[in-house]
């Protein structure tokens, strides 16, 4: 059977690249360690929205963490993308598609003294890639309890395939195309009380990754003057491995009116040649309004990074290098995410075992301005290389319900 | 006194005092927030995680749109409320 590219999936953009698996990984690794204290009964219910640059991304996430006994704590997990692209790679080469992805996780988090073992398995799949990762912690108390120590290991192991659309228009895994992924990371963190109103998080974390790291439907583009409209496409090639440093700094600082803020500062750096730095504010203000109690959140992020070493919009022309990508996420761009949420407390009759509940809400919209990756579309009218810089704008919505028992 | 006796003391109080200087380094200090000044990190705002499955989905939209990755911070412990 004679195979074509699909074109509803090629040249276009999968749902998470293996670094966004990667670190959705290390999230729900890191979230629920607290040495010394397990982490508390309840239930959470998310439907997210995201919109932007012909992209629309919906689906649900739960999450159930119970204690079992005095010292273990279960905890899993469901999340679901529901992915609708029309991005501006996927046009460039390609054509619209729906896909979706399914997320599983379970861990588990054992109270000794005060340690905190935590462990846990990750399996996420969708059509064209299959992500798997373990993770394992251990959280120590020390110094009355003033700081925690926590050091972090996970291995992932993924498998990358590229879909193909069939003669009879059936979309299918390439038999031709079948690539590994390994990632493993180190995490050390420091949790330090400063005062009776400051508590400040140091943390350090090294990946590394082996094995196919690219996006196997994006392409880099070549100048090449009275062709077409000035460029032509060929088939990205990446590294086979790469290693990244990132260090961050959170501070969160306890206001005399019973609120909070939060400073965060991170520093990142690979052997890519990328480097970036994000700056985060986050403020907290519970607020008792007509009887009920409500939280509202307010936050502001700055993110800046400058492109990969092998990254170019337009390469002069064909194997100019040994390395080329042009995918947006190594370019070099500045972005600004501004967010707002409110949280609703509200009681269910008289069940006992129902300690509190909150309906929540948060909308967030993020701008991002690339230095160096422009609007290809346009090619046309502006002339190859001459395209106005791409922008992307996109809204996120979260809707949740969150119940402790 | 010979210079070497001299010498021989200079180094055992040097090697005391460096001994000394270590053995206070291992101590555990002092802890300077007491247990009962911690009320405020038990409160739910004090979190750095307060609502994990929101505060993952976000890093998740952002993170995989940029090439930084790791350390998110959304890391365990100290809050010191037990």
């Amino acid at each position: 059977m004679q195979l074509t590219p699909a074109p509803g999936r090629a040249a276009g953009e999968r749902a998470l690249s293996p670094f966004a698996r990667t670190l959705l990984a290390l999230c729900i690794l890191t979230a629920p360690v607290l040495a010394g204290v397990l982490p508390e009964d309840r239930f959470d219910y998310l439907e997210h929205y995201y919109n932007g640059g012909d992209i629309t991304v919906q689906g649900p996430s739960v999450l159930v963490r119970k204690k079992a006994g005095d010292n273990l704590s279960l905890s899993a997990g469901y999340y679901e993308d529901m992915i609708s692209s029309a991005s501006i790679d996927v046009k460039l080469s390609a054509s619209p598609y729906h896909e979706k992805r399914q997320q599983e996780n379970a861990g588990l988090d054992y109270l000794h003294g005060k340690s905190t073992y935590s462990a846990g398995y990750i399996h996420s799949k969708e059509p064209d890639y299959t992500a798997n990762t373990s993770y394992y912690s251990v959280s120590q108390d020390m110094f009355g309890d003033l700081t925690t120590l926590t050091l972090g290991y996970r291995r992932g192991w993924d498998q990358i395939f590229r879909d193909i659309k069939t003669p009879d228009g059936v979309i299918e895994n390439d038999p031709t195309f079948r690539q590994r992924a390994d990632h493993r990371g180190y995490t050390l963190s420091l949790s330090q009380i400063l005062t009776r109103n400051a508590i400040l998080n140091f943390n350090y974390e090294l990946l590394t990754d082996q094995g196919y790291l690219a996006n196997p439907y994006r392409k880099v583009r070549y100048l090449s003057p009275g062709q077409g409209e000035g460029f032509t496409l060929a088939d990205q090639v990446y590294p086979n491995t790469r290693t990244s440093n990132a260090f961050s700094a959170q501070l969160k600082y306890y206001l005399p009116w019973h609120a909070a803020v939060t400073g965060n500062y991170r520093f990142f750096r690979d052997t890519w040649g990328i480097v970036a730095n994000n700056f985060e504010l986050d403020y907290t203000h519970p607020k008792q309004l007509a009887g009920h109690k409500w939280v509202f959140d307010a936050s502001l992020r700055y993110y800046k990074q400058g492109h990969a070493d092998f990254y170019s919009d337009l390469f002069p022309r064909a194997d100019f290098q040994n390395f080329e990508a042009r995918d947006r996420e190594l370019a070099a761009f500045r972005s600004y995410t501004i967010g707002l949420g409110a949280s609703w407390e509200f009681g269910i009759g008289n069940i006992g075992w129902l300690q509190k509940n909150t309906v929540n809400v948060r909308a967030d919209h993020l701008m991002v301005n690339y230095s160096d990756f422009r609007n290809a579309l346009l090619a046309g009218e502006f002339g190859a290389g001459d395209e106005p810089l791409y922008k992307l704008n996109a809204n996120i919505f979260q809707l949740f319900v969150s119940i402790w028992f | 006194m010979s210079m070497s006796g001299r010498a021989g003391r200079t180094m055992r109080a040097l090697a005391a005092g460096t001994l000394l200087t270590l053995l206070a380094g291992c101590a555990a200090p002092t802890p300077w927030v007491k247990p009962y000044e911690r009320e405020h990190f038990a409160d739910p705002i004090m979190s750095f995680a307060r609502n994990p499955v929101s505060s993952t989905y976000l890093d998740h939209v952002l993170e995989s749109r940029e090439g930084a990755r790791g350390a998110t911070g959304a890391v365990g412990g100290g809050c010191g409320c037990n």
